[in-house]
């Protein structure tokens, strides 16, 4: 899960980072307040949106009253960023900046760990300056077992190259900010830029963090996190299904077992789209191991309910699951749904029990259902019957 | 032969107790699988009864992973407790020196993989998972979830993030068979990789040619074309699922994301072909794929 800029702060200020104050608003009026609250004076009214670029946008602007705070944030929320629109601003206190640094801390995949990386050259687009200059972007391994501590802090801090007068104090940060990215569970900690004001604070003044949704047993408080106006209502409904859905842009409803296969599903899908009209897969469904009679009925009513969707395909490799038990799962499940259900599905099943199930099909011999005999018939007779 | 596990393997379960424990223990025997013993601290001492073939076999229940080993010479253990106890459970079995542990268990934070994936690699044992259906050696040993009557005893390896990829793919090559198929699983982070299991396949004197199927998110069939360039002499078919996957989705396994220009299934088909490796569009052109090398060789 990926937070706002504004979550991350309270973030930050949670685990002792030094922050400039900043206060979310949803309107122009708490805007104007927030920018009160801080003092009255200069502040920056920033789009709280999940992607970059914002201030190429005209997503982040100076403020110099709280009027002006209200006025411009008027003009920034409800703004269109990159698909993103924009339902709150953080107000945030101004700052005189001397300089401008990057850190973070991510997973590195390729060696199983974690990576630190630093430069003082910040405040720019790190990706841009990873290939351009990569002398300039530091990257050193932080052990799970071991983390920030003093010494890799110092060993990070003098392989970006800080000054040493500011040794001291980015030090310390870098292991408060270790302590949100282990404390918090998280997988991304970014600051960019992190600064040194002229008064000679270092602070962190733009940051990103990912928390790993797998630790929620561990972070009850990060539910709270969870942003509601991006999920999209059929996502919204899966969820509280439990059901593992994305919508997607097509007119295939698809369900099947296991992430991977669903994923291959899809480009199935689509290749058998090309050949009637174009259509593509409606959404991602993995109901999961145990596809029983209420995961199947869930899962098909929030397929139907997907206006876009002309057909499903139902692709189940049984095994651990066994195909009969899948089968009485789409029969009770279209039992249930009576007249809601009113598309066709092409059911594919194979592997454990597979002759149970198909006969199970076979004698409920249900209008709306059409046995296919493999994957890739499946996919093409689902597609022919969503190009009407 | 084959990779990892073998007819000699002596499997315990850390998790045997519990309800998918129980499941998949009596799953495992009934294809073989030397189960010497199951670990629970609460039921130390005890036993379990399972179902094998008309009678039946009682499973002895100790309290720690070493104690286990001491009494059965232990070889590998399959992991079923619940993300919240997994990284104790791992690193329990890593202290007492376990060679392999198969990490089923799905939902387990990436940070606590990160730190008993570090433990394992400091300590020189292998580590399968976590989130991943296990590894099979068809009529030999089975250690994990995935279902041994799909397919026979054969000459393909097959290494695969994914589980029901996995068993599509045993089942589309049932024919020819598999002399060890391993779902690594979909993870950030995992013990084994596509790159390991590569190596030990290349190795195999009984495994002629492989199948890798790999899925959109990270680098790691990127970085495993590479190191086939380098180091396979054998002939590899590659599928990758998610070629329609949109940016951004995290598409049901952690890992499964693409992000920006990086992690789409494009781009490692490039890869992959690159190297050498012949990609199927779809899991039964792969197949096909391998069908042709393997009728050709024979």
């Amino acid at each position: 899960m990926d937070l706002f800029e504004y979550q991350a702060r309270d973030i930050f200020e949670k685990h002792g980072v030094p922050v400039l104050g900043g206060v979310v608003a949803t309107t122009p009026e708490e805007a104007r307040s927030g920018a009160e609250k801080l003092g009255g004076g200069t502040v920056v009214v920033k789009a709280q949106v999940k992607t970059g670029g914002r201030g190429k946008a005209g997503g982040v602007k100076l403020a110099h009253s709280p009027q002006e705070a209200e006025s411009v944030a008027r003009d920034i929320l409800g703004m269109d960023i990159k698909g993103h629109t924009v339902h709150r601003v953080m107000i945030a206190q101004g700052a005189s900046i001397a300089e401008e640094f990057y850190f973070s801390i991510l997973l590195d995949r390729a060696h199983r760990s974690y990576l630190a990386m630093a430069s003082v050259e910040g405040g720019v687009d790190i990706e841009q300056l990873a290939v351009e200059r990569p002398d300039a972007l530091a990257k050193v391994e932080v052990l799970p077992t071991e983390g920030i501590n003093e010494a890799k802090a110092r060993e990070i801090a003098a392989a970006a190259g800080f000054p040493e007068e500011l040794t001291e104090r980015v030090v310390d940060v870098f292991q408060r900010l270790w302590t949100v990215y282990r404390e918090e569970d998280a997988t991304l900690v970014e600051v960019n830029p992190l600064v040194l004001t002229s008064d000679g604070a270092v602070v962190a003044l733009d940051g990103k963090v990912t928390l790993d949704e797998n630790a929620s047993f561990r972070h009850p408080d990060h539910e709270a996190l969870a942003d509601s106006e991006a999920t999209d209502p059929l996502e919204a409904k899966a969820q509280e299904n439990n059901l593992n859905y994305v919508k997607l842009d097509g007119q295939v409803g698809v369900i099947g077992n296991g992430a991977g296969l669903v994923m291959s599903t899809l480009d199935v899908v689509a290749y058998a789209g090309e050949r009637h009209g174009g259509v593509k897969p409606a959404n991602f469904l993995d109901i999961g191991g145990g596809a029983s009679a209420a995961v199947m009925a869930a899962g098909l009513d929030v397929i139907l309910g997907d206006p876009q969707v002309k057909s499903v395909f139902v692709n189940v490799f049984g095994g651990i699951t066994a195909c009969d038990e899948v089968a009485n799962g789409i029969v009770k499940a279209l039992e249930m749904l009576g007249d809601t259900a009113t598309k066709p599905l092409v059911v594919r099943l194979d592997g454990n029990n597979v002759e149970q199930g198909r006969l199970i099909l076979n004698q409920a011999n249900h209008p709306l259902v059409t046995l296919a005999e493999t994957m890739d018939g499946g996919a093409d007779r689902a597609a022919e019957l969503a190009n009407v | 032969m084959a990779i990892f596990i073998n007819e000699e393997s002596r499997v315990i379960v850390q998790g045997m107790t519990g309800a998918e424990g129980q499941k998949h223990t009596t799953r495992m025997l009934a294809s073989g699988t030397n189960i010497v013993g199951g670990v629970n601290p609460r039921k130390a001492g005890t036993s379990v009864s399972f179902p094998q073939g008309d009678a039946t076999v009682e499973i002895p229940v100790f309290g720690t992973v070493a104690e286990a080993m001491a009494a059965t010479s232990a070889d590998v253990s399959v992991i079923f407790v619940p993300p919240a106890f997994t990284k104790a459970a791992v690193f329990e079995a890593i202290d007492a020196g376990m060679p392999l542990t198969v990490i089923i268990t799905e939902g387990v934070p990436v940070a606590d993989t990160a730190e008993f994936y570090t433990h394992a690699a400091q300590q020189g044992v292998r580590l399968i998972g976590p989130n991943c259906p296990g590894i099979i050696s068809p009529g030999k040993s089975n250690v994990g979830i995935i279902p041994a009557d799909i397919t026979t005893q054969g000459k393909i390896g097959l290494v695969s993030k994914s589980g029901t990829l996995t068993y599509q793919m045993m089942y589309e090559l049932r024919d020819f068979g598999f002399s060890t198929a391993i779902g690594i699983g979909g993870d950030p982070i995992i013990g084994t990789t596509h790159i390991d299991a590569l190596a030990a396949f290349e190795a195999d004197p009984h495994t002629e040619a492989i199948v890798m199927i790999g899925e959109i998110g990270g680098d790691a069939e990127e970085r495993a074309a590479a190191f086939i360039q380098e180091n396979v002499t054998k002939p590899v078919v590659g599928y990758v699922a998610g070629f329609t996957a949109p940016e951004g989705k995290t598409m049901g396994h952690a890992g499964a994301i693409v992000s920006g220009s990086s992690g789409t299934a494009a781009a490692k088909q490039e890869a992959l072909e690159a190297a050498g490796v012949r990609v199927g569009k779809t899991p039964s052109e792969t197949a096909a794929l391998m069908r042709e090398i393997l009728s050709a060789s024979s």
